[in-house]
């Protein structure tokens, strides 16, 4: 499957995914929560620093799989324990171990009950979200997937604010129905195939009908976790109800789930009917976009703002795929990251405000900024970001995806009106965004008494910090991405194009 | 090969040793630790005799019991699954004092009988030893003590024998067909006198007769009537062990039935596909609506039963290594959800779904075990019940069952909601005022051990699958020495 390279027999990426299941037998046994954190957060971000070894050992001139590894797993099935990542699965990846740390951060006081199997779920959150970028295997992949709903719930259901059971379950269930399509697709697949291997499944000549219903079966799998559309209903509830954590995860990282099961499987497994649902995908992604802003505007719960914003950003980052050429892939996963960056901050952001208030309503949050300046500071530049203000990453991310759209629209032209559509999504950005920011950082004339509240301590800088960081470092100096990308997004265009270039391009419209 | 066949018989005859000691301590009083006692080290007695003989292979009685892989195997489950019931059944709060003692009597007979019947190759003895596991759970079920507003348990017991013996008799006329048409009960005889007229429809009428007695026990619709009601009325204790340990012997014994059918045989399969069908929309809608933990557990045994008949609908080997991969690892799911049960419990009452509130704070690790055995059974990896479900769509799959499969797949989907109910009660919500549960050693043990079990076989199941894959693939030959005029394949 891959030539051989000089990481060949290293283990790195099984280290990643399961040291932290051995964490958490470890924190298992601590019984301080004061502890408990710090041992979770020691090992977050140890991990964090020894997964930057990922990026300065990967090889952004191959399209391969690098870090391979392989071992037998339950031959009687073909499935087999197999790992490795590209450049799109390479950025998740550290995005995902950046991120943990930053999440115990987040929940230092924030979480006062039931530390331990907090700190627990949190840690087999981290394998199974790292395994799933990394599997090489569909049934690993599955099996991490799925893996993922347990803690996930718990987080939501037993850490979650008053409609907690509502939004746990909802979000349980929604995601299970998706995946179930999937595990049918997956079989299907491999019956076709004869392995689970993912790289064996991709380029291959699966006959149109057959392409069609695994697109959909992964569609709707997808879809539902990215969330699209019309499928985006569990997101909002779950995210409000979610502690901060919680919500930093499912926007960072969960969310990312669903495009990147775009990116690694319909697009190489299923080119001919990429091709086919292109359309209809576009304008989902354009009423994601539209339909995001708007609700958001609407909001005046601040974590469903920004909860809805997702919606919007993510229609971002499906548009960006199914353009189906390099700039829209590579602005497509730059919209990930900015999107787990920007996002995740945002949702601390407003853990920070729910911590000293109480509440998360807009009015009640009203001048909060007079009283604390840093504050103000970060939520601005955050809130900037996310509107994709030249000079901060969300920016990079969103105007590559325009071009790749406006690319399109000029080798096809039917969607010109889907483009010109688009164009509005990116003002209301802006305009929700800066509502939000006017309010919490100015208010009105008639602001709550905010006199008694503190400004951000020491912890709290560091959790943001880094997000800082990353904001203007991609936003500045993307380069390093995109190089990483590169020969991977083009492998993967290779792959889409692959099909319909030889003989079925003919009958599409 | 083994010389001397009596070794190979070790476990069953470590069972009835048992089975008479315990007889003995029952004959005096108040002995019910005593019973206990010897019943525990009956199993763990059994367990070793199992390892001891697994690799023998042995005929005895004149052809008509046969110990190979697949039974030696079974019966190691069997007596894994017994000491397992033993932990559970601790102090038995809701048996009547008196007569405490010959509960352990009874298990351990039915738990003879099991190991009894995956040996049976010839239709007599099998259904003497169908009925020697089955008749003392008869008695089991009765035993549930009385008390104020709790009566159900006599109509339960005779559901139960009313049901049983109807099966039974269904089962008998099949295989009055099937001896009548091949002029032999052995049913390595059978197999190939049976299949020049295999498409005739008396002998897919006799062999849809005979699985009915089998389905009864698997509680497969429209077989299943007893199973709510049962799991209601008997002891939690007993609804653990009628819920787990004689399925695994009803799919053991359906295997060696159904592989009678040739693989292309699509009568057998359709009919099989109708009922996996109907039992998992059953089972899984209605279990939507239960209130009683135990009358869920009933109603998702009855889906679970339709998924474990996917893998039967394949015919061929890999199906019945799925199937029977399933129904063990079934065991340990629905055993760690009865260990909750006797333990939410305090005093042997039924326990309702809002009985479990708060679990997560009353006791962590009951609440684990939970949410692993529900989570389990709702087919989420890494645990077993995923591997299970792939496993048996991935066979169903293979012989083009597509419809069955996405079928199964719906009703996992529905499934999940109320598995997810339990979990709501027992981690999501407050406790109130009931009490934290205070778990003995045995539990604990019981806990982790299933806990361990479940995962294990959920993510290393190589070994596993590979062991039942090879013993059911020589299941209905002719003894091993007669292994080369084995042409019926």
């Amino acid at each position: 499957m891959t030539a051989p390279s000089p990481n060949e027999s290293s283990h790195l990426l099984s280290v990643l995914i399961f040291s932290p299941l051995a964490a958490a037998a470890v924190a298992a046994l601590i019984r301080s929560e004061r502890l408990l954190r710090l041992w979770t957060l020691a090992f977050t971000t140890a991990i964090a620093l020894f997964s930057l070894q990922l990026w300065s050992r990967f090889d952004p001139k191959t399209a391969d799989f690098q870090f391979p590894e392989f071992s037998r797993w339950v031959p009687a099935l073909g499935t087999n324990y197999a790992v490795g990542i590209d450049g799109i699965s390479l950025l998740l990846v550290l995005l995902t171990t950046l991120i943990m740390p930053l999440c115990v951060l987040a929940s230092w006081r924030y979480i006062q009950t039931r530390v331990k199997e907090f700190m627990i779920c949190l840690l087999i959150m981290e394998t199974a979200m790292v395994g799933v970028f990394c599997a090489m295997d569909f049934i690993l992949f599955f099996v991490f997937w799925e893996a993922m709903l347990i803690p996930m719930a718990l987080l939501i259901g037993v850490w979650g604010g008053p409609r907690k059971i509502y939004a746990a379950l909802k979000f349980f269930i929604y995601t299970m129905f998706g995946s179930m399509l999937l595990l049918v697709a997956i079989i299907a697949l491999r019956l076709q195939v004869g392995s689970f291997s993912i790289p064996d499944m991709m380029g291959r000549n699966y006959s149109p009908t057959f392409q069609i219903w695994v697109f959909l079966a992964f569609f709707i799998s997808f879809a539902i976790k990215v969330p699209m559309f019309p499928f985006h209903t569990w997101l909002p509830a779950a995210h409000v109800e979610a502690p901060t954590a919680g919500s930093v995860l499912l926007a960072s990282i969960l969310l990312k789930m669903g495009t990147y099961g775009f990116l690694r499987f319909s697009l190489p497994i299923t080119p001919y009917a990429t091709a086919y649902f292109t359309p209809y995908v576009l304008w989902l992604s354009v009423a994601a976009i539209l339909y995001g802003g708007l609700t958001a505007l609407a909001q005046t719960d601040l974590k469903k703002l920004v909860a809805y914003s997702s919606v919007a950003h993510m229609g971002f980052a499906t548009l960006g795929i199914f353009a189906l050429n390099e700039l829209g892939i590579q602005g497509a996963v730059l919209v990930m990251v900015n999107h787990g960056v920007t996002t995740g901050a945002l949702f601390i952001i407003v853990g920070i405000i729910y911590e000293r208030l109480h509440t998360r309503d807009l009015s009640e949050a009203a001048g909060i900024g007079r009283t604390m300046p840093i504050f103000a500071l970060f939520a601005g530049v955050f809130a900037l970001s996310s509107l994709a203000f030249p000079g901060t990453n969300s920016f990079i991310g969103e105007f590559m995806v325009m071009s790749g759209g406006f690319l399109l629209a000029k080798t096809n032209p039917t969607f010109i009106g889907m483009m010109i559509c688009v164009v509005p999504g990116v003002v209301l950005a802006a305009a929700y965004m800066l509502r939000m920011l006017q309010k919490v950082a100015y208010g009105g004339t008639r602001n709550p008494d905010h006199s008694q509240v503190h400004d951000l301590g020491l912890r709290e800088i560091l959790t943001l910090a880094p997000l800082l960081v990353l904001v203007f470092w991609i936003g500045l100096h993307p380069e390093p991405l995109t190089r990483v990308l590169d020969a991977s997004v083009k492998h993967l265009l290779d792959q889409a194009h692959q099909v319909h270039s030889k003989t079925t391009y003919a009958i599409l419209p | 090969m083994p010389s001397c066949p009596e070794i190979a018989f070790l476990p069953e005859l470590v069972l009835l040793l048992g089975a008479l000691v315990v007889f003995v301590i029952t004959l005096g009083e108040g002995r019910v630790q005593q019973a206990r006692t010897a019943a525990l080290l009956t199993s763990v007695g059994a367990i070793i005799a199992c390892v001891v003989c697994l690799g023998q292979e042995a005929t005895l009685f004149s052809g008509a019991y046969r110990v190979d892989q697949f039974s030696q195997v079974l019966k190691l489950v069997f007596a894994c699954g017994f000491a397992l019931i033993l932990l559970l059944s601790g102090n038995l709060q809701d048996i009547r004092e008196d007569i405490k003692p010959e509960y352990f009597l009874f298990l351990t007979l039915s738990v003879s009988g099991l190991a009894m019947l995956v040996s049976c190759v010839d239709i007599i003895t099998l259904v003497i030893a169908l009925e020697v596991s089955a008749f003392p759970l008869y008695f089991l079920v009765a035993m549930r003590r009385e008390r104020e507003g709790q009566k159900s348990q006599m109509e339960s017991a005779i559901k139960y024998i009313m049901f049983g013996v109807a099966a039974n008799g269904v089962m008998f006329f099949g295989m009055s067909y099937l001896f009548g048409l091949t002029g032999t009960t052995s049913l390595t005889e059978i197999l190939p006198r049976l299949q020049p007229m295999i498409h005739s429809p008396l002998a897919i009428t006799g062999l849809a007769l005979t699985f009915c007695g089998l389905y009864y026990k698997l509680a497969v619709f429209p077989f299943h009537f007893w199973t709510p009601d049962v799991y209601q009325g008997a002891s939690n204790e007993t609804a653990g062990l009628v819920a787990s340990l004689p399925k695994i012997g009803a799919v053991a014994v359906l295997v060696r039935f159904v592989s009678l059918a040739s693989p292309d045989n699509h009568t057998v399969a359709i009919m099989l596909a109708f009922l996996a069908v109907a039992s998992m929309f059953y089972g899984n809608l209605i279990a939507l609506m239960q209130k009683d933990f135990k009358r869920l557990l009933g109603f998702s045994g009855i889906a679970h039963a339709g998924y474990a008949l996917i893998g039967f609908v394949a015919l061929d080997q890999f199906g019945y290594t799925a199937a029977l991969y399933y129904i063990i690892g079934y065991l340990l799911m629905v055993l760690a959800c009865f260990v909750v049960i006797c333990k939410v419990s305090t005093d042997g009452t039924n326990v309702a779904i809002e009985d479990l509130a708060g679990l997560h704070k009353r006791s962590p690790l009951l609440a684990v075990t939970l949410i692993v055995g529900v989570f389990a059974l709702a087919g989420i990896p890494p645990f077993v019940g995923f591997m299970g479900k792939l496993t048996l769509l991935s066979a169903a799959l293979s012989k083009g069952y597509l419809f069955l499969v996405v079928t199964a797949v719906i009703n996992a989907a529905i499934a999940v909601y109320y598995y997810l109910c339990v979990v709501r009660e027992a981690c999501f919500r407050d406790p109130g005022d009931r009490p934290p549960i205070r778990l003995d050693w045995a539990t604990r043990a019981l806990c982790v051990l299933l806990i361990a079990g479940i995962l294990g076989l959920g993510i290393a199941p190589a070994r596993v699958l590979n062991t039942l894959s090879s013993s059911v693939a020589n299941l209905n030959a002719p003894a091993s020495a007669a292994a080369v005029a084995n042409t019926a394949r």
